[in-house]
């Protein structure tokens, strides 16, 4: 045995060994679809689909479901998540609108405009904020920017106004998205700069020649080429805008409200509840089958929703092949 | 792969940056008024990105000078009524060390081999793509999701030893063990990504050389290739730690959040693994507002020692990657994303 442990490898025995070890991230991939969805499998089988809509009261609800202990009656899995979903789908949507503008016009600056040595600080502090662990972001929010909103931003009237219904102290979807935004815009660049430095100078040099400014040739020609590329940027960065879940919990305020646009300005300042901030809030108390299976259907629904983003952003940036285009 | 450093020597770049004076064409000024605004928010977001970076950095600096004491670095957190009796975080500075030493060492061998093969071997094909759509894919998973995973995972009968387990029989499922094991996921798409980049750009030519003198495939791997991406592993690593020490999520839902280290069983190395715990990450998310302890002094302490871990190891993927010279020196989007 020793014996052949000292010779040296064949290679057939090192290409099993690695293929081996390379095929425990599959089976883990399968293993975490598989033991999320068994464990969301109560949510579904009592609610169907129906879990993911409207109506009901999500507070009432899952205070029933923690209330019910080890053995709840199908009637505490009823659950209405829409209100979830909704900030959700809200907080990432607007953080990514916010988010694009900035990111292409950052990567414009970076790849073609900045000078050299401006373009060596850039980089680096740029890569920096992508690092930034999120309990740091989340801390500066919910110490700097939600009192800041609380005291300065939102107008006493406006706060008496709605205080029969939800508290206006700051937590609230503006510092939520401004955070995102600022979170996931890294994110974008970095994807949008390998695009834009990947089109061919002799293109944009072209465009010049024809008589356009500079700037024009960059907007006209190297952007719009690279354009499945920003798109695929975007996607991507909405499935980690959707997966954020510690700084979301700690500036969002965690609350059943969700924000409603009828509502003016004052819909900004309103404070929201999201999937993974959900998850995070309810971690310790998830005991209760109930509410732990709805834990676990939310869990299921962003695997889901992350999985077929990063498809729709390979797909979208298939076209940049045919231009050959590296991306 | 790297847009930025592919993107340094550009021909065009530097004489045609109107604001450099280079401009000989045509200067903005001569320029319709919406392209001029074009540029102007241009070099707007990109200083403002900078700016924002700066601003977090300069802030916590502040904040972390004003509160951080070298004593909080070396004291054990206390239960207190005030923010002068609640100790240091010694304990979460341990917990952060040994999380980052079990990714670590789960997520190398990992990492390298999948790398190795699917560079080298990758026969079957379509294995190979299942095993780096894999990978992918827990990229792109939200770290939430993977700490229920390992939540499920870990409060199974089979592993129950790796936790402790309750009177009754449920498995808590919550120990620096599972902790550390969810925290190789968040550590392995890096790693991967960087060692497979450094295998694809050694040149061809080396390995028929090294087929040509009668190596075989592995000796090769050994002898050649290894050596020669050693640095791009070294970035990966360095990439890897960064995840996993900034991870909040993953130690909220699997460490169990207890203020200090608490070992389960008698066996002394064995039993602090089994046990439950914090890291730097979960003392401030505690110690926050949005914890249970508001000590925001606290949180902002530990929160500036966080990130001066995070700028230390970024200055470490940056001086790597400038040796390196091309492939991957800066933030290439593999890494961030």
């Amino acid at each position: 045995m020793l014996e052949r442990l000292r010779h040296p490898w064949t290679d057939h025995r090192a290409e099993r060994t690695l293929g081996a070890v390379s095929l425990i991230v599959g089976v883990v991939v399968v293993a975490m679809v598989a033991f999320v969805a068994v464990h969301a499998w109560p949510t579904f089988e009592h609610d169907g689909l129906s879990w993911l809509g409207p109506g009901g009261n999500l507070k009432d609800q899952t205070e029933a479901m923690q209330a019910t202990g080890a053995h709840a009656p199908a009637s505490a899995y009823h659950l209405n998540a829409w209100p979830i979903i909704y900030g959700t789908l809200l907080s990432t949507g607007l953080a990514v609108l916010l988010a694009l503008p900035l990111a292409v016009f950052a990567s414009i600056f970076i790849v073609e405009l900045a000078p050299r040595r401006l373009r060596a600080i850039a980089i680096p502090v740029i890569r920096l904020l992508a690092s930034v662990p999120s309990v740091v972001y989340g801390l500066i929010g919910v110490l700097v920017l939600v009192p800041f909103v609380g005291n300065h931003i939102v107008s006493d009237s406006e706060k008496a106004k709605y205080a029969s219904e939800v508290q206006l102290n700051g937590y609230s979807l503006i510092v939520t998205v401004v955070i995102l935004a600022v979170m996931i815009t890294p994110i974008m660049v970095a994807l949008i700069c390998e695009a834009l430095a990947s089109v061919p100078k002799a293109w944009r040099e072209g465009a010049i020649a024809l008589g356009l400014n500079p700037l024009r040739a960059i907007l006209a020609v190297v952007v719009r080429a690279a354009r499945p590329a920003i798109v695929a940027a975007a996607v991507l960065a909405t499935a980690r805008a959707l997966g954020e879940a510690i700084m979301v919990f700690m500036v969002s305020g965690v609350n059943f409200f969700s924000p409603r646009p009828g509502d003016g300005v004052t819909f900004f300042f309103e404070p929201l509840r999201t999937l993974a901030s959900t998850i995070v809030a309810f971690a310790e108390g998830a005991s209760a089958p109930a509410l732990r299976s709805a834990l676990y259907a939310f869990a299921l629904l962003l695997l889901f929703s992350s999985l077929a983003l990063s498809v729709a952003g390979y797909l979208i940036k298939l076209p940049l092949r045919k231009y050959q285009v590296r991306a | 792969m790297n847009a930025f450093a592919q993107s340094k020597g550009g021909p065009g770049a530097q004489q045609l940056s109107p604001a450099s004076g280079h401009g000989r064409r045509s200067s903005p000024v001569s320029w319709r008024w919406i392209d001029r605004l074009a540029l102007a928010w241009a070099w707007t977001a990109g200083l403002l990105l900078c700016l924002i970076a700066g601003a977090i950095v300069v802030y916590m600096a502040i904040r972390g000078i004003q509160y951080l004491r070298p004593a909080l670095l070396a004291e054990r957190p206390a239960v207190g009524a005030s923010q002068s009796e609640t100790g240091g975080f010694l304990d979460p500075l341990e917990g952060t060390g040994i999380l980052t030493l079990i990714g670590l060492l789960l997520a190398t061998p990992l990492g390298v081999c999948s790398a190795l093969w699917i560079t080298e071997y990758g026969r079957p094909s379509w294995l190979a793509r299942i095993v780096e759509t894999s990978i992918e894919v827990v990229a792109g998973t939200p770290d939430i999701v993977i700490a229920l995973f390992g939540l499920a995972l870990f409060q199974t009968r089979l592993l129950a030893p790796f936790s402790f387990t309750a009177s009754g029989g449920g498995v808590f499922g919550r120990s620096f063990f599972a902790a550390g094991a969810m925290m190789s996921l968040i550590a392995l798409p890096p790693l991967f990504a960087a060692t497979r980049d450094g295998l694809q750009a050694v040149p061809k030519h080396m390995r028929e050389a090294a087929y040509a003198i009668g190596k075989t495939r592995i000796a090769t791997i050994r002898r050649v290739l290894l050596p020669s991406v050693r640095s791009n592993i070294a970035t990966g690593v360095t990439l890897g730690v960064s995840r996993i020490i900034g991870d909040t999520a993953i130690v909220v839902l699997l460490l169990g959040l207890t203020l200090r280290s608490e070992p389960q069983g008698s066996v002394p190395g064995i039993g602090l693994l089994r046990g439950t715990g914090s890291t730097l990450t979960t003392y401030v998310f505690q110690n926050s507002p949005a914890g249970e302890g508001a000590a925001p002094q606290k949180a902002y302490a530990a929160a500036f020692v966080l990130l001066m871990f995070v700028l230390a190891l970024n200055l470490v993927v940056g001086r790597i990657g400038r040796r390196q010279s091309d492939e991957l020196g800066l933030g290439a989007a593999g890494a961030i994303v």
